[in-house]
């Protein structure tokens, strides 16, 4: 496909409003009068408030309100950025209230303060005192699950959910292979860390209405979210998003906006601001679930897999969020990325007294894909088969079907990704050169790879808006209900407008900011949708208003319209080339024409009902500290198949990104907590340990172009999929450098010492 | 915004020991990147801050005519590490506080900061223990100089009376003169990062032998120390790759590490081992190697 | 009360300033609430960050932990003051070409540092800037399209 716009390296449009500082993001709004917010978070991980004291904090200077969980509607939510589903059966899991005397994880939120300023609110937090009734700690699948277990939220048995399903027959399949490999593997609990913390002010404006101005990569959804908190109706709540400093999912939940809004109303409109802070942003918004996986797969000799079983648990943490979702999709995934005939898949997803688990790039999927491209490379070890060559047999292809959504793989560049990544790292010889290594510090290649979907469907609904308004001078505004949170979607949505109207990326303005009120309905940002859903909705309104133009300068020049083509921000004649009218005289006659005026403005919705799977490969080359456990690395690559790439550099940003991220998930990355208490030892940004530059290996980045026949412009996901890779290439890479297998995230120095040492090797 | 209940910007040594003086719960405040997180952690309503950053005696850095090095308590690290006197006789020192937090810390925080708090896994204790540094601390009513070894008296208690300024750092130079040094921090992050254990060894050699090995540890007890029995031990040993190794083997004896969830006591030890033999290694290769020395 | 006022002149990109600070607000405070310049961000309040990095006499510290009253006579640039008369600096039209920007909560810090290293006039190394430059965090990008960014401007290997 040949294209003008698609394909080009266009500039952020808003990079300069972002290096300059006048992007502006919730917490950079200074409302007349406003007053701030402070949330008393409970100080055990479960039990009960028998007695809580505000006297005190309601009676300090400058203090305006005090609320506590005895004065929130009894009314139960959910919080998940999923679209609303009429069928009561698919809708999200209501189990949390404003505010809750049933503390179910350290730091639950039990009262707020609203104050002057951000000191008197801390200072009158701490002027209220709670006696609490402590019940046992679950911390674990199994603490939530055994006999005497409370329950954390009465008459679940403590099961968030649980699914499984079998395709052929994995018993079978299993008595039939040569070889079996069956392992343990596990992840840990990672959190989002955008370098933003939640952040929201809201107040009653003076049509009465409710306002919320959030860091939120849902407005749409929040704004049906806040509704159900409060019992209120749509058309009295306004959600604004402004600039918002990166959500990795974290922000695909209504954390804050349910209890600023409440907080709004108790002191009669007034603005008020909720920020959290670090420490409070990485345990009381999302987190990432840590993963139990028992896996098992039967092999030929020849590589050849014919049955595959996995059994995951997960921990959920204190409260539903997205359900079982996110580990859910993972049966998906684990199915879709090597077609095997018998295949048996189960989970448990099962609450607990931790942080809540919800979506975090890639949804899941980086915890199946470390288990089981971890997996991978046991089994090939365990055939002497190079793994590459052993995922070639398996892996999927073009034309595949599965057997679970019958959704067929019509675009696939798999096989040429492992071709560059293999040259990329020097494959084939540092396999060789590395083998028997002796030394203090010793070298490994390894790799990786996935499939991830784009969008949701057919989990949930795919919906998105887009509005172009032709404007006199033939530039357009554009108006979506996708959520720019970062990473470039309103950058790239102009391409794709500019592509279609034969315009210039820089004719097409774009504004930012969502309003619930104003932005067409979309669902927002997340499963890596809103190029393909989000852009189909673009590329439909485009294609209409490029009709609508050439209907009008066909009219005016009383010829047909499918004589005549834009290009250049000219209408010209397709066969001659001749320049008929300039889009701007066309615009402005529309607007002003004395017969005929009538501007040209588009607004329409687009339904996605189809998916694509995106692939791609992480190669790495690391060296391992054998007597310290360290583990660097020293170069990585990732190759990608997101089909056609729309803006090639803010694609390799999204890569470098999720390469980085991917490294810290791989090695430094874990929020801990105490083994009794619950209590997290490290929800601060010098102990929960991103990568810093100094920490970031040599990364590179290629794409191999397929066209995928569902997209608007041939594009698939590539948001959430740099993440996934990194982390089971590094693990192969160490178990190649030392033949050790390390089963357990992070691969930080002092677990890889103990493995090191359990193997005889310190 | 900070809770403390008032701020003195001290224009002299002598207003700051008099203000610490006539106010009992007045803390000083140096750079400010540990006291200020401290305080947003643990509001101090009823204590007053002193600021002694406008003490420019407090930021130089001399020598004197018998050779002994004289620090100021608010050096920076930043210029710690650029500064030439400190690159000449005692570089680890410098080196140590280039690791310590990013640059924009180490532009603000300051050497006598590091060394007040008490911290057990001040980058920079460890050098100052190896050079057997002396502190000078100043009230109102005079001087006094202690050993940086008897000065820290457990983790996050040091000698220091709350109506003292720690003013300078003095090292000898029989302390520094023909030693050669590397200050290894082990940490998860190369940047922006705590250590989980930090070593630092300085040593002599002659003829091919250690003839005086220091070895100073961080996070490897309740305070920062020094390993005595490994030093006693490599007095005079030849120099090889096995003597070293067993020297980092010995520097376990001194040592007292605990469990926390940081790291557990077995790595710490492990990490006791093979970074005083790698900084030893190191030292060794400054000093000219093996066969020059 | 009134003793934790206190009134401190500074230069805040460029214009001279008589200002009247609460001795426990931080320069972060002071510029955000107070001068409204919104540029510099609250990330971690404790220096782990960099997003609030601004120059302080031309160097680059975490305005987090710095209090306001240290500006006193002071010459504090913020990512504000940085464009002349609508054009950008080579080093922000880096950021810009080189797609160092995604969130760009983390990016003004960032360029406040990349300014103040380019000011120095100093040759310097790739793993130069990576250390000089390692006081940020930054979760969208992994660093590598602002590490070519600063590249560009100042003068490495």
């Amino acid at each position: 496909m040949k294209y003008n716009e698609i394909g080009k390296s266009v500039k952020r449009y808003d990079a300069a409003a972002k290096v300059t500082g006048k992007a502006k993001y919730t917490g950079d709004f200074h409302e007349r009068d406003m007053l701030v917010a402070v949330v008393l978070r409970s100080t055990i991980a479960h039990g009960r408030v028998l007695v809580i004291n505000t006297e005190k904090a309601k009676v300090l200077p400058g203090v305006e309100t005090v609320v506590t969980f005895e004065d929130v509607p009894d009314r139960l939510y959910p919080t998940a950025g999923h679209p609303y589903s009429t069928e009561l059966s698919h809708q999200d899991i209501a189990d949390r209230r404003i505010l809750t005397g049933h503390v179910r994880y350290y730091g639950d939120e039990i009262a707020a303060v609203v104050a002057v300023d951000e000191l008197t609110a801390r200072k009158a937090l701490g002027l209220i005192t709670v006696e609490y009734e402590e019940y046992p700690v679950l911390l674990t699948v199994e603490d939530a699950l055994a006999g005497d277990a409370p329950e954390i939220h009465t008459g679940t048995g403590n099961i968030v959910g649980k699914m499984n399903y079998e395709f052929g027959n994995v018993e079978e399949g299993f008595s039939s292979a040569d070889f079996i490999v069956e392992e343990e593997i596990e992840t840990q609990t990672v959190q989002h860390c955008a370098m933003e913390n939640h952040i929201s002010y809201a107040y009653v404006d003076g049509q009465e209405r409710l306002t919320v101005v959030s860091s939120t990569q849902i407005p749409h959804i929040a704004r049906r979210i806040i509704g159900q908190a409060l019992d209120k109706p749509v058309h009295e709540i306004r959600v604004i998003k402004p600039f918002i400093g990166g959500g990795f999912g974290a922000k695909q939940d209504a954390c804050l906006e349910p209890l600023n809004a409440f907080l709004t109303l108790a002191v009669g409109g007034r603005p008020v601001r909720l920020e959290m802070t670090r420490e409070e942003s990485i345990i009381g918004t999302r987190v990432r679930h840590a993963v139990k996986y028992r896996i098992k797969t039967g092999v030929m000799k020849n590589g050849e897999m014919v049955a595959r079983q996995v059994s995951l648990t997960t921990a959920k943490g204190a409260y539903a969020s997205h359900g079982i979702s996110p580990v859910a999709k993972q049966g998906t995934i684990y199915l879709q990325l090597y077609p095997t005939k018998n295949v048996k898949f189960d989970l448990i997803s099962a609450y607990s007294n931790t942080p809540v688990a919800g979506a975090m790039r890639a949804y899941g999927i980086p915890q199946i894909k470390f288990a089981l491209e971890a997996h991978m490379d046991d089994v090939a070890k365990k055939i002497g088969m190079d793994p590459v060559e052993f995922r070639r047999i398996n892996q999927v292809k073009e034309g595949d079907q599965d057997p679970k959504t019958h959704l067929k793989v019509l675009s696939c560049g798999l096989d040429e990704c492992l071709d560059r990544g293999k040259a990329l790292i020097g494959w084939d010889e540092k396999r060789k050169k590395y083998e028997g290594q002796t030394g203090e510090k010793r070298r490994g290649v390894g790799m990786a790879q996935f499939c991830y979907g784009t969008g949701t469907y057919p989990v949930c609904l795919e919906i998105a808006g887009a509005r172009i308004i032709l404007r006199p001078d033939g530039s357009v505004q554009m108006q979506v209900g996708a959520t720019e949170i970062g990473q470039g979607s309103d950058t790239v949505l102009s391409q794709m407008a500019a592509e279609i109207l034969g315009i210039s990326p820089d004719k097409v303005y774009l504004e930012s900011t969502t309003d619930s009120d104003t932005s067409p309905f979309d669902t927002g940002a997340y499963a890596s949708r809103q190029t393909y859903v989000s852009g189909a909705a673009v590329k439909k309104a485009a294609l209409e208003c490029r009709e609508r133009i050439l209907d009008a300068a066909a009219a005016r020049e009383k010829t047909t319209s499918n004589s005549l083509d834009i290009r250049n921000s000219r209408i010209v004649d397709k066969g001659s080339g001749r320049v008929v009218m300039t889009l701007a005289d066309l615009a402005l006659d529309t607007y002003y024409s004395r017969e005929n005026s009538s501007p040209i403005s588009v607004d329409i919705s687009y339904q996605t009902k189809s998916n694509a799977l995106s692939f791609g490969v992480t190669f790495t080359e690391v060296e391992v500290d054998m007597k310290t456990g360290l583990v660097t690395v020293i170069e990585l690559y990732n190759v990608h198949d997101s089909g056609t790439i729309i803006n090639r550099q803010l694609a390799e940003g999204q890569v470098y990104g999720g390469i980085s991220m991917g490294v810290g998930y791989a090695l430094t990355e874990e929020l801990k907590f105490h083994p009794e208490t619950g209590k997290p030892l490290n929800n601060n940004l010098l102990d929960y340990k991103l990568p810093t530059m100094m920490d970031t290996p040599r990364m590179g980045v290629e794409f191999v172009e397929t066209f995928e026949p569902t997209a608007p412009f041939g594009n698939k996901s590539l948001g959430e999929p740099p993440a996934i890779s990194p982390a089971p290439a590094i693990r192969n890479a160490v178990l190649h450098a030392t033949g050790v297998s390390i089963n357990r995230l992070p691969m930080d120095p002092q677990r890889v010492f103990e493995k090191l040492k359990e193997e005889g090797l310190v | 915004m900070f809770e403390f209940s008032e701020y003195y910007e001290a224009s002299s040594l002598d207003e700051a020991t008099e203000f610490l003086a006539k106010n009992p719960r007045a803390k000083i405040i140096a750079g400010g990147s540990d006291i200020l997180v401290e305080i947003r952690e643990h509001p101090m309503p009823d204590s007053a801050l002193v600021g002694i950053g406008r003490l420019n005696e407090l930021k130089a850095i001399s020598i004197d005519s018998e050779g002994t090095l004289s620090i100021g308590s608010m050096t920076t690290f930043e210029q710690l590490e650029k500064n030439e006197l400190i690159m000449k006789y005692v570089p680890m020192l410098g080196e140590s506080g280039g690791t310590i937090g990013g640059p924009q810390l180490r532009r603000v925080a300051t050497l006598g900061g590091n060394i007040c708090n008490g911290a057990v896994s001040a980058d920079t204790a460890t050098s100052l223990f190896d050079f057997n540094t002396r502190l000078v601390l100043e009230n109102s009513g005079g001087r006094r100089i202690v050993d940086i070894k008897d000065f820290y008296l457990g983790p996050g208690k040091t000698d220091i009376k709350q109506n003292e300024v720690l003013t300078r750092f003095l090292i000898s130079r029989a302390d520094y003169e023909g030693f050669f040094g590397c200050y290894i921090k082990f940490s998860r992050r190369k940047a922006l990062d705590i250590a989980n254990l930090g070593c630092a060894v300085i040593c002599r050699i002659k003829e091919g032998c250690f003839s005086e090995i220091r070895i100073s540890l961080g996070v490897a007890a309740p305070t920062p120390i020094r390993c005595t029995t490994a030093e006693k031990f490599a007095r005079g040993l030849e120099i090889t790759e096995e003597n070293m190794e067993n020297i980092g083997k010995k520097a376990l004896e001194d040592a007292r590490p605990r469990d926390s969830w940081r790291a557990s006591r077995a790595f710490r030890e492990q990490l006791i081992q093979v970074s005083t033999h790698r900084a030893l290694r190191e030292a060794v290769s400054k000093a000219g190697g093996m066969q020059n020395g | 009360m009134g003793d934790k006022l206190r009134r401190i002149e500074l230069t805040v990109n460029g214009r001279k300033k008589e200002i009247e600070v609460d001795v426990r607000e931080s320069l972060l405070d002071l510029i955000r609430n107070r001068l409204e310049l919104t540029g510099a961000k609250r990330g971690c309040e404790v220096g782990e960050c960099g997003a609030c990095t601004v120059l302080v006499n031309g160097e680059a510290v975490d305005s987090c932990i710095y209090l306001a009253v240290w500006a006193d006579g002071k010459e504090v640039v913020t990512v504000e003051g940085l464009a002349k008369d609508g054009k950008l600096t080579d080093m922000q039209q880096a950021f810009v070409d080189e797609g160092a920007v995604q969130c760009g909560f983390c990016t003004p810090g960032l360029v406040m540092s990349a300014t103040a290293l380019e000011s120095r006039n100093e040759k310097l190394s790739k793993d130069d800037i990576k250390r000089e430059l390692s006081g940020h965090l930054c979760r969208c990008t992994g660093y590598h399209q602002i590490s070519k960014a600063v590249e560009k401007v100042i003068d490495s290997e």
